[in-house]
This record gives structure tokens, sequence and C-alpha cells, in this order.
């Protein structure tokens, strides 16, 4: 029956809670009805109106009574009481503003900061590409254990050859598509403005499933051999961008390197690629790259590795199905792809090469392997400062319970129920989880932005559309109520659970009411502090990481160092012609106002690039040795300051007529060459086509330096010279010292390269920027946590502060009374610090042991300092005991200032 | 007249059920009924009896609808539900079974 009844009286429930003007002014219909009934009634036998209607009245009883009553029965009871409650709460709260305040910026915080890094970590790992049926999406990757020859791009999987192979023998999928990235120049001369870019095979459009806005996109047609410059797909941001939106593009020239590419259409706004945290800008067709590229284009280079490949999986196929069938097709395509340059021991490495099918709904990225710990890490740091916000505000839940002690009793006295004063309590922490909830959202909208911005820069931007979804705002809800559980609950039940007589009566002698809360606050403190030691044990651990990092010795002077890139591939210099070129624009850059010293290299130290070659030492029994090289021209060293040892730097008399040369650094002369005289020694680098070995002697030796990363050992190097090289490339990259400004020495190369050839394509870096941007891990996680461990310390001492306050007022009497009985101040103060201070070291072992564990698990995340570290432990401890005295030290001199006389006659 | 009982508020429901389930109509309506069936022995207050047709109403055992009256007037007449009809049995049996015991006690002979 209770079904039924329920679904009669919803209409009327809900009219009584939305209508509730209309139903009053019934109800006092209603009743007016009868009083007029009566009236007419008492007239008609005889009394004046006036008679008539005061004796109706009197009959019936109070009326506004009686309505009362129809009220009560009409109640829509839960939702109506919760109302009223949650009024009756936020005029509470605005009573005690600085409760309030303190309560929900501590909440705020809290909420903020989890929510955005949740946010972050949702965009990162778990969003899924907002493509047609993404859980058909698999990336196919290939096992290159020992392989040879050029990486290329982020995506470096394989090779034109092997793509081309791998479309035409695959079975496992409907559809499948080849990419990669690159940066094309949008101008045409001067210095680059870059547009991020796509190249796609024909199927790519198809695989994901992606429609056009306008125009139309690649199919299968776009891409063949040989297609040259023809028609390029844009972004809609790119659209938005460059061309404002408008409508008529299609068929207009868009210059890209110089070359003119026909736009044919614009993808939709929520397509952004395949990676997460990048937007493209153009995409091409994978046959257009030579026309770019030229000679040194990829597509034609059996060893160029420069495409991943993306799939849609037949229906019903499984990925280890697809894995199989590629597999049993492996051998044919490694055949047919096999370089032919390769020596035996490369060619048998490479046959064992095989694939991997692995799922690409959330597309692919080198953010998530980069971030993915420090926001777990973040994660947890921000979980605990929740924490240990809501055992604050646990505490002071508790501390106004007891003091609004009367006041419950006093209800509970005139008749309301304990569930009904459990209910107030409740709607009251319920206010301040709304409000502190919905606080923390706005927060965390600007510190995810913040902290996309933060990890971003202009060479490498990041773009990463973060917008609370679904999911996070589940888990924010999660939190919300959590939270309001935590520190609602203890407080409400021990209110209500308190006797109204002893309360009313309440003299405050109270060592004896309260007792059960007390060991709450006591536990809850003795948590505070060793999380709130954790906290700061972390954030000395990271910032020990990062300046370890910063102050590393990179074997060179990085600072003032100017890194320019000289592109002049568009003058289409013949190989021959090349070298000249390059001899003259070093002395002209060398003479530009404000540059110290420049020297050109093929690789710029800390950015991640690399290029290694194999050499033969046959007289010390070494074949096939890998070394790392690099190709500079002279003054190398003398611009980036690293020491000369030995022998001499490269000089004029070593050009391409002159015997090879080559400097090696103190690691290749130990380690390589067994230690001695480096300087005369030889070594071998094999040619292809049956050419005889190249020897190089050695003429000089320098001080290690650090080659792809700073957290890489010092590895053994080659320099060979610029002037020496055979076969140069088109562009030029150098160095510069400068003590100048960086912009009137940008403008002062500009200048230069203008006056040289108006189609030198420029680009410039600061190398110092480019290192600190390679530790932006250590940089967020040494910023965030010294942050947030700052944060939780202050939150842990207004703990402190609060319950010692709290233990003070509870003990005023007994204080009192030892004073008259002559208790000294300092006694006085050494009981009421004991208390306080031994939670205080209860906290410290305990957040000792976790923190040593917390170490432990980051370990990866460290650099240079070891996670117990006795040091940073013992700092820790140090500071939080410190601020804990402090915390402490202040109730406690105020409990002293108590009169006695002042307490014994409150008695 | 003797005094007018006070009545329990269960069986003011069960009168007022039984009313309604004669015949709809209106709160001052009933009270009249009342106190004539009654033969003015049952006097229900004006003051209690709104706020009883009311829970009723909550529990769904009586339906409103505002009405003209014969004069022309708007009021509120008050009819049986289904749910109405299935209490009334109920607690007209509940009735029956408490006054049967009653005067079955009342009746005992003094020994």
């Amino acid at each position: 029956m209770r079904p039924r009844k329920w679904l009669y009286t919803l209409p009327l429930r809900l009219r009584s809670l939305f209508r509730r003007q209309r139903v009053e002014q019934e109800l006092s219909e209603e009743l007016q009805f009868h009083l007029d009934q009566k009236t007419q009634e008492y007239i008609a036998s005889g009394l004046t109106p006036d008679e008539a209607r005061r004796k109706a009245r009197r009959e019936f009883g109070g009326v506004e009574l009686s309505k009362e009553n129809c009220r009560d029965v009409r109640r829509v009871s839960h939702i109506q009481d919760l109302l009223q409650d949650l009024g009756f709460g936020l005029r509470i709260l605005r009573n005690s503003p600085g409760f309030a305040i303190v309560a929900i910026l501590s909440l705020a915080l809290g909420i903020g900061a989890n929510t955005a890094i949740f946010e972050l970590l949702d965009a990162v790992l778990l969003r899924t590409l907002p493509v047609a049926a993404p859980e058909q999406l698999a990336e196919i990757r290939l096992n290159h254990e020992g392989r040879i020859g050029n990486s290329v791009a982020r995506q470096k999987e394989y090779s034109s050859a092997q793509w081309q192979e791998l479309e035409r023998q695959q079975q496992s999928f409907s559809a499948i598509a080849a990419w990669s990235t690159e940066r094309f120049d949008l101008g045409k001369g001067g210095e680059a403005r870059y547009a991020e870019g796509l190249w796609v095979s024909g199927d790519f459009f198809r695989v994901l499933q992606v429609n056009p806005v306008l125009g139309r996109l690649f199919s299968k047609s776009d891409d063949y051999r040989g297609c040259g410059v023809q028609g390029v797909v844009i972004s809609d941001a790119f659209w938005q961008r460059e061309f404002g939106g408008r409508a008529n593009l299609i068929g207009n020239t868009l210059s890209l390197d110089g070359y003119p590419f026909q736009i044919i259409g614009v993808t939709p706004p929520s397509f952004y690629g395949l990676e997460v945290g990048r937007n493209f800008d153009v995409a091409l067709p994978l046959c257009s790259e030579p026309a770019i590229q030229g000679e040194q284009g990829w597509m034609n280079d059996a060893t160029t590795w420069w495409l991943a490949a993306i799939g849609r999986l037949k229906p019903g196929w499984t990925l280890e199905r697809a894995t199989a069938q590629l597999a049993a097709v492996t051998p044919g395509i490694l055949a047919m792809t096999l370089p032919s340059k390769y020596d035996s021991a490369t060619r048998d490495k490479y046959l064992k090469f095989s694939f991997r099918v692995l799922p690409a709904a959330t597309g692919v990225s080198s953010l998530r392997t980069q971030y993915q710990e420090p926001l777990f890490a973040l994660l947890a740091i921000s979980g605990l400062v929740l924490l240990i916000a809501c055992a604050n505000l646990a505490n002071l839940m508790l501390a106004r319970a007891s003091a609004r002690e009367k006041e419950m009793a006093l209800r509970i006295t005139l008749g309301a129920s304990r569930g009904r004063v459990l209910r107030q309590l409740l709607a009251e922490s319920l206010l301040l989880a709304a409000i502190g909830t919905a606080m923390g959202m706005a927060l965390a909208q600007g510190l995810s932005k913040f902290l996309v911005a933060f990890i971003s820069n202009e060479g490498d931007p990041i773009f990463l559309p973060l917008w609370p979804d679904l999911r996070v705002l589940l888990f924010t809800m999660g939190l919300a109520v959590l939270t309001c559980l935590l520190f609602g609950v203890a407080p409400a039940l021990q209110a209500a659970r308190s006797d109204p007589g002893a309360a009313m009566k309440g003299s405050g002698r109270g060592i004896t009411t309260g007792r059960h809360s007390f060991v709450l606050r006591r536990g809850l403190i003795v948590s505070q502090v060793a999380l709130s030691l954790v906290l700061l044990v972390a954030a000395l651990l990271f910032v020990r990481t990062f300046r370890n990092l910063l102050m590393l010795n990179a074997g060179m002077q990085q600072d003032s160092i100017l890194v320019a890139d000289f592109d002049f591939s568009r003058l289409n210099l013949p190989i021959e012609r090349r070298l000249e070129y390059r001899r003259q624009l070093l002395p002209s850059v060398r003479s530009t106002p404000g540059v110290d010293s420049a020297a050109e290299t093929s690789i710029v130290p800390l950015r991640g690039d690399g290029w290694n070659q194999f050499i033969d030492i046959p007289e010390a029994g070494i074949q096939r040795k890998l070394v790392d090289f690099d190709e500079v021209s002279t003054q190398y060293f003398q611009t980036l300051r690293i020491p000369l040892l030995a022998g001499r730097d490269f000089n004029e008399n070593d050009t391409t007529n002159a015997p090879p040369v080559a400097i090696v650094n103190e690691k290749f002369a130990r380690t390589i060459l067994g230690g001695g005289n480096a300087i005369g020694r030889t070594f071998r680098e094999r040619q292809a086509g049956g050419k005889p070995d190249k020897v190089y002697q050695i003429v000089g030796l320098v001080g290690d330096t650090k080659y792809r990363d700073l957290r890489d050992d010092f590895n053994p190097i080659v320099f060979v010279a610029a002037d020496q090289d055979l076969a140069p490339d088109s562009d030029s990259t150098i160095v510069i010292r400068s003590s100048g400004g960086v912009s009137p020495l940008v403008a002062g190369l500009k200048d230069t390269a203008q006056r040289m050839s108006p189609e030198i394509v420029l680009e410039f870096g600061v190398l110092r920027t480019s290192v600190l941007h390679g530790l932006m891990r250590e940089r967020l996680m040494a910023t965030l946590s010294g942050f947030y461990g700052a944060l939780a310390t202050i939150l842990a001492m207004i703990g402190l502060y609060g319950i010692i306050s709290y233990m003070v007022i509870r003990r005023r009497n007994e204080i009192g009374i030892r004073m008259a009985l002559g208790a000294s101040k300092s006694s006085i103060l050494k009981i009421i610090l004991r208390e306080g201070l031994g939670l205080v070291a209860v906290g410290l072992v305990i957040g000792t042991i976790l923190a040593v564990i917390g170490g432990r698990a980051a370990r990866a995340m460290l650099f240079g300092v070891n996670p117990a570290d006795p040091i940073t432990l013992a700092l820790a401890i140090g500071g939080l005991t410190l601020v804990a005295v402090v915390a402490s030290l202040l109730p406690a001199m105020r409990a002293t200032g108590i009169h006695p006389m002042q307490v014994l006659r409150e008695e | 007249m003797s005094k007018p009982s006070d009545l329990v508020q269960g069986t003011l429901d069960l009168l007022l059920l039984k009313i309604l389930a004669l015949e709809a109509m209106n709160g001052y309506a009933i009270s009249l009924r009342l106190k004539q069936v009654s033969g003015d022995v049952l006097q229900v207050s004006d003051g209690s009896l709104y706020p009883a047709l009311h829970k009723l109403e909550q529990e769904g055992w009586i339906t409103a609808e505002w009405k003209p009256t014969e004069n022309n007037r708007r009021a509120k007449f008050y009819s049986l539900t289904r749910m109405g009809r299935k209490q009334l049995e109920k607690e007209s049996a509940n009735w029956s079974r408490l006054s049967a015991a009653i005067s079955n006690i009342v009746k005992l002979e003094e020994a």
C-alpha cells in the first residue's frame, strides 16, 4: 500500500512545496468560508452581523492556531525542514564570520587543489578522443631493439617503406593510417613563425571518422607517390586564428616553408589530433613530404623512422587477435623493407623486430609519460592537505559543539527531538561543504589553467582543453560529501548525545563531560601533525631535488648563451656551395654588435638531441663502438667556456683538403683510449660502399660536458670540424655568447641575416631557458609541494592553537584553584605545554615513519637526495616543533594570565 | 444536554470518513452533519476539524475539489477515495471490536 499512497500524495506534497502561496491562500479561503457560513447562521438566528461574526470567531477557537496545525499536517517534512535548517545554519555562520571564513577557506583550498589536479589527470590520462567509437582505435607499435638509423619527429616508429608494406599486408584493421608531426614556417624569410603540422596518410581522417566543417578532408586519392605540392587541411583553431573564421577560404593559398598549398578543408573544433596536450594547425598528405624536404627528406630514406601508425580494428577483433595476425605477416614486411646498407649484425637485429597492438582510445601522449607520476604525487599531496583541512574543521566543529552544549540542551528541553538537533547540525556542515565546494570548483578552474600555463612554453606549447566533465564533478561532489561526513558527523553525534540536564547545570568543571570528544580531538591533532610532517619532508625533498638539478655542473657555462638557427634551404644551394656560404655566415654573425663570441654546432647541448656513430680503434682492439658525436666550428669550446685541457682547438687549417681531425673529451680519453695521452692517437670511421675507412687524428682534449640531458652521466664525446664536412646541411645552428640584452642581439642578428640573404629563416632560443624547461617537472613538484607543505603546516598549527585554547578554557577552574593554592605561573605553563607538545611528539614520530615510506615511493622523482635523508628529516621536525611550541605557547600564556579570584567567583 | 464527549483523534477520522462516504461535502457542512446525526452529542471544535481533514487528505483517503455552492460561493468539497474506502472499512471493523469489548466488560454484573 505504501508505494501507491506515495504516488497519490506526491502531487499534493509537491504542491505544498512549490505553490506555497497558493496553498496558503486556499487555506485562508476555506476557513473563511466556514466562518462566513457560521456568521450567516447566527444572523439568521437573530444576532447583529457584528455579534454574529464575533460569536463565530469565538466558537471556532484560534483561527491562526488552526491554520498552523493544518500547516503542520501538510508539512512536506524533510525538505522543508532541511531548508529551514539551512536557513538557520546560514544565520549562525553569519554570526561567527571568523569560524566561517577559516572553515570555508580551508575547504575551498583543499577541494580546489584536489579538483584541479584531478582535472589535469583526467585530461592527460583518462579522457577519450573526441572521435567516433574510440574503443576501436588501436596504436601499432614496433619493438625495434638495436635499431640503427635516424629517429625523427615525436613519432619515430616506422619508415615510409615499412609503412607501405604494413598497409599492404595487414588484415586486422578495417582502416589504417600513418602520421607524423612537423613544424612549418608560415613566413617567407626572417624570423620564423611556425604552424604545428601533421603529416597524414590518405586514410587518416577515415580511420578517425572525422568530418569536415568546411570543404573536404583527405582521402586515399590525395596520397599518391609524387603528388608534390597539393592541398592542405587546416584545423578549426588555426582557421579562427589566422583567417578570422571567414567563410570563403577553400581554394586560398597557404604558404608552408615557402611552398604554396591550397586549402581544401577545415576539421571540426573538437578535433585536435591524436596527441593529448597538443593541437595541430595544418595537415599535409605524406606524399608532399619529399617536395618540401628535398633530398634531406624522410620519405625516401629507408632508415629514417618518422611515422606512427593507428588503425580501426575490424568489428569484433580483439587486440590479441590483431597482434597475432600481425605477427604472422611480420617476417614478410621486414624482409621487404630491409635497408640495403646494413651490415649483418644490424640485419639480424632488424629481422627480429615485432609488432605490438595497443589501445588508443585515449590518444597517444608523451605528456602522459612525462607527467603521470608527478601528477599522481601531487594528487596524493593535495589529498593529504585536504585531510588536514578536514581534521581542522572537525576540531573547530567539536569546539563549537561544546560551546553550544547549553544551546542544544535548551532546545532538547523545549521539545526538539535529538534527531532534529542532529539534523540541524548536519545541515550546518552541509552548508559549509556546499559553499566550500562551490568556491573550490571556481578555484580549481583557475588553478588548473595556471598549471597548464606553468608547464607549457613557447617552443613546446601544451594545449589541453580543460573543463569539469562528469567524472571530475562526481569526484568533487564525492569529496564534498566525504568531508561533510567527516567533520559534521562526529561533533553532531556528540552534541546530540549530551545529557540536557547536566549541560544546563554545566558549571564547566568539565573534566568529566566530553571525554569522548577529547580523545577524538587529540587523535585529530596527532594525525594533523603527522601529515604535516610528511608534507614538509616531501616539500623539502622536492625543493632540494630541483636545486640539485639547477646547480648541476654541465661542464659548460650555460648562462648568456643565445642559440640561433639560420635556415638557408630556400636558397637551394648545391652541396658544394653550402660550406662556403656557412664560412661567410659565421664571421658576419661574429661581427654583429653584442656578440662576444659565436660558434657553429650541429648538436645543441641539453636539448635532448643527439647524433652517434660507430668508430673502430684497431690498435686498441675496439670495434664498432657507438660514440656520441658533435660537429663544431672553431671557437666552440671558447664560446661555451668548456676547458681545453690539452692540444688545440680547430683552426683555419682544418679544411676539407686537410686530413680529418677530431677533439675528444676526458671521458673518451679515459674509458675508450684507456687513459694516457690522447693527443696524436687515431680512430677510424667505416664508410659505406666499400670506401676505405676515414681516419681521424685527435688534436685536442676538452673537459667533460653533459650531452642530451642534465640528468645523464658524462659520456665520451667526439667533436669533428664543421669546416671538414663534405656534405653540409643547408642550415647552421650557432651558439652565441653575449653579455648584453637578448632583444637588441636578436634584432642585430636578424639584420645580419637580412643583409646576407632575405630568404634565411631564423629561429632563436635562450639556452638556459630551454634547460630550465627541461627541468619543468622538478620545478613543478618543488613549487607546488612547497606551497602545500606551508599550507599544511599553517592549518595544523591553527588546529593545535585551537585545541590548546580549548583545553585552557576547560580547565580554567582547575588552573584558578591551583593558582589560588600557590602554584607558580611557570608550573601552570609547564602543565599545559606538556599536554600540547606531548601530542605533537606522538604526531612527529608517526609522521617520520610515514615520511620515510612516502619518500621511498617517490624515489624516481628525486635527484641527488636520499629519500630518508636525516638532514631533511631533522630540518622538517625542527621546523614543525618550533611552530608547534609557538602555537601552544600563546594560549598557555593566556592561561597563566587567568586571575584565580575571577575563576573562583564564577564557581 | 449532556456534555459533549471529547473525541479521540482516531475516532474522529472514522467519523469524518463515514460522513464523506455517504456524500461529498465541505468542512462546514461536515461539522453541521456531525452535530445533526449525533444529536448534538458529538461536537468537533471547528479549530480541530480542519487539521483533521487536511491530515486525511495528506494520507490520501480523501480528495478535495473547489466547487461553487448553492449561493455561488467557492468552497472546498471533500470526497472519499478508493483507498479511503478501504481505510473506512478497516477502522469500522476496529471500532466494532473495540466497542463490543467495552460493552462486554460494562455489562458484567457485580458479583
